[in-house]
C-alpha cells in the first residue's frame, strides 16, 4: 500500500528541535503569533525567533473562524489599527507569495432597529472622515448588493438598511497561517509545533524565558499570542489580565453554485454569512454566554442562528448543515484587543481580540513586532495598552464589533 | 445544551437560564478609599481559570432566582449548586458535592 502513495508535497516549514534560547520567543502558533515573527524578522531584523504552539500550528482560532476581513470600526483608534490592518492584508498576497484567496468582495452591516440605523450611519461618517471606505445602503441598493437577501418587512427584524464597505472581504484563513509560517521560516525562524509553554523563568521583575514540554528555552524577550488562553498565559507569568474566554461556534453547509456574492452580517440577530471559494455557506453565531475552554458550545445557540439566516435568505431553508465546530474567544470588556507592555519586563502580550482577529492578524503582528522590537508601543498599539483599563481610556467598540466579526 | 440544576426548581434546560459572571464579587467597602488601579480591578478584571470557576445564574425562566454554581470551565461540568449568599462550598476530590 505505501508504495501507492504519492510523495509527500514540500513542507513549507521546517520541525526542528527547539534551541537552548531565542532573542525573542513567541507562545502561540496562531495567525498572531506567526504575524510577529514575520515582522520581527522583515521589518526589524530580529529573527533568532522561535514561534512555540502547543498543538499544531493553526490548531487554535485562527483555522476556526469564518474569515471576514474589515475595518470599518467607530472609533480614531481602531480605525487606526484596523485599517492598517486591511492595507497589509491588500498587499500580502504578492509580499508573501501565497495566494490564499483574499477577495474583497464587500461587507454588509445590517440594520435591523431604529437605534442600529442611527449607530450605522454615524459609523459610516466617522469611517469616512478616518478614510476607511464606507456607504450607508437603503434596504433597495441592499438588495442590489445582495440579490438573495430578504428585505421585506414582514419578518421579526426588517432590514432597516446597512453599512456597505467595498473594500472588505474574505481569505482561506489555514493558508495565510502557513504563508506566514513558510517566510517566517525562510527567514530564519524556528517554528515549534506540539510545544506547550507551561511556565515563565524570571529574574526578579523580568522574564528570562520558559518552561515547556519540550524543555526550558531562553529568551531575551517573551511575546504572548494566546488567544484564548491568554489569561492562563499570564496567570503562570504572574500578571492580570482583564479576559474572560467564550466558546465560539460557527458552521458550513454543504458546496454550492456561487449564490451569494458579498459577506452579510447582523449584529441585532446574531448570525454572518458568506459563501467560500469551494462553495459552502460559512455562518459564524453568537458566543455562549458562559465561561468555557471547551472549544465547543451548545446546539441551542446554532439554531437560533439557523433560523435568523433563514428569516434573511430563504433560500437557505434547502440547506443543511455540514459541519459545526467552536473556538475559544478572549473577549475584553470595551470589545478591543490590548497589545502591550505587561507588568514583567521583556513580556509582551496580544490578546482580547475577542470575535473578531483574523482581520487583524497582520495589524497584530505588525503593532507586536514593534512593540517587542522597541520595548514601546508603535503609535497604532500605544491606545490597546493595558493601562487603558485604568486611566479609563476604553475604546468601547460594541456597536461595530460587539457578537460580530 | 447543560443541563443546570437550580437549588430551587431542579434540573432545567440551559435555555431557561442566563450567565452572571464570576460569583463572589463585593462592591468595594469604601469606594472612594480605591485608587485607579483597585477601582479597574472592581470594574474590569475578573477570574477566567481553566478549570473550577465559581460562577452566578440566574433561573430567568423558572423561579427568576440568582444562585452560584462551581463548574469546570474545561469540560462545562457543574462539580456544586448552592444558593446566593452561602459560602463557596469545597469540592472533595471526587469532585462531587450538592
Ligand atoms: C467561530 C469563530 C469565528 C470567528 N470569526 C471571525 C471573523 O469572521 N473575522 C475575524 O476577524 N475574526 C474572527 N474570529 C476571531 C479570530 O479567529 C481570533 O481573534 C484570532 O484567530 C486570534 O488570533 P490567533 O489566530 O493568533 O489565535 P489562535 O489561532 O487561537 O492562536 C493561539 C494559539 O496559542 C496556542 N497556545 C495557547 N496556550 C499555549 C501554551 N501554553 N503554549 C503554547 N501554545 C499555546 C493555542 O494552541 C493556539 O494555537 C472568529 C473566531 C471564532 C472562534
Ligand atoms: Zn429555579
Amino acid at each position: 500500500m505505501a508504495d501507492l502513495l504519492p510523495e509527500h508535497p514540500e513542507f513549507l516549514w521546517a520541525n526542528p528541535e527547539p534551541k537552548k534560547s531565542y532573542d525573542v520567543v513567541i507562545v502561540g502558533g496562531g495567525g498572531h503569533g506567526l504575524a510577529t515573527a514575520y515582522y520581527l524578522a522583515k521589518n526589524h531584523g530580529i529573527t533568532n525567533v522561535a514561534v512555540l504552539e502547543k498543538g499544531w500550528l493553526a490548531g487554535g482560532n485562527m483555522a476556526r473562524n469564518t474569515t471576514i476581513i474589515r475595518s470599518n470600526y467607530l472609533w480614531d483608534e481602531s480605525a487606526g489599527i484596523y485599517e492598517k490592518s486591511l492595507k497589509l492584508w491588500e498587499q500580502l498576497p504578492e509580499e508573501l507569495d501565497y495566494d490564499f484567496l483574499f477577495s474583497q468582495r464587500g461587507v454588509l452591516n445590517l440594520a435591523h432597529t431604529l437605534g442600529d440605523v442611527r449607530e450605522s450611519i454615524r459609523r459610516v461618517e466617522a469611517n469616512k472622515f478616518n478614510g476607511v471606505d464606507a456607504e450607508w445602503l437603503t434596504p433597495e441598493q441592499v438588495k442590489e448588493v445582495c440579490p438573495i437577501i430578504n428585505i421585506g418587512d414582514d419578518i421579526r427584524y426588517p432590514v432597516m438598511g446597512a453599512t456597505y464597505q467595498p473594500r472588505a472581504g474574505i481569505a482561506k484563513h489555514d493558508h495565510v497561517a502557513w504563508a506566514f509560517a513558510r517566510k517566517a521560516n525562510e527567514m530564519g525562524v524556528d517554528i515549534i509545533q506540539n510545544c506547550e509553554v507551561t511556565g515563565f523563568l524570571k529574574d526578579g521583575e523580568k522574564v528570562t524565558g520558559v518552561k515547556t514540554t519540550r524543555g526550558t528555552i531562553h529568551a531575551g524577550k517573551v511575546a504572548l499570542a494566546g488567544a484564548g488562553h491568554s489569561s492562563v498565559l499570564a496567570e503562570l507569568a504572574g500578571f492580570e489580565l482583564p479576559i474572560q474566554s467564550h466558546p465560539l461556534q460557527a458552521l458550513v453547509s454543504e458546496l454550492f453554485e456561487p449564490v451569494h456574492p458579498t459577506v452579510v452580517m447582523s449584529n441585532h440577530i446574531h448570525v454572518y454569512v458568506s459563501q467560500a471559494h469551494k462553495g459552502e455557506l460559512v455562518m459564524g453565531a453568537g458566543i455562549d454566554t458562559y465561561n468555557g475552554y471547551g472549544q465547543r458550545g451548545a446546539f441551542h445557540v446554532i439554531e437560533e442562528q439557523m433560523a435568523a439566516a433563514v428569516e434573511l435568505f430563504p433560500i437557505f431553508a434547502r440547506a443543511h448543515v455540514l459541519r459545526t465546530w467552536g473556538g475559544i474567544v478572549d473577549t475584553t470588556m470595551d470589545a478591543s484587543p490590548i497589545i502591550s507592555k505587561t507588568p514583567i519586563q521583556n513580556l509582551y502580550v496580544n490578546c482580547g481580540w475577542g470575535t473578531g482577529g483574523f482581520k487583524g492578524t497582520p495589524g497584530a503582528g505588525f503593532t507586536l513586532a514593534h512593540t517587542i522590537a522597541n520595548d514601546e508601543a508603535h503609535a497604532l498599539n500605544a491606545p490597546f495598552s493595558l493601562e487603558r483599563f485604568e486611566t479609563g481610556h476604553l475604546i468601547d467598540e460594541h456597536g461595530a464589533a460587539a457578537v460580530a466579526h | 445544551m447543560m443541563l443546570i440544576e437550580c437549588p430551587n426548581c431542579g434540573p432545567r434546560n440551559e435555555t431557561e437560564f442566563a450567565y452572571g459572571g464570576q460569583a463572589h464579587v463585593a462592591y468595594p467597602e469604601d469606594p472612594n478609599a480605591l485608587n485607579d488601579k483597585e477601582w479597574s480591578r472592581y470594574l474590569f478584571y475578573r477570574e477566567n481559570p481553566k478549570g473550577i470557576f465559581a460562577e452566578r445564574w440566574v433561573h430567568s425562566g423558572g423561579c427568576r432566582k440568582w444562585f452560584n454554581a462551581l463548574r469546570d470551565t474545561a469540560t462545562y461540568e457543574f462539580k456544586a449548586v448552592y444558593r446566593a449568599g452561602e459560602p463557596r462550598p469545597e469540592l472533595n476530590t471526587q469532585g462531587g458535592s450538592r
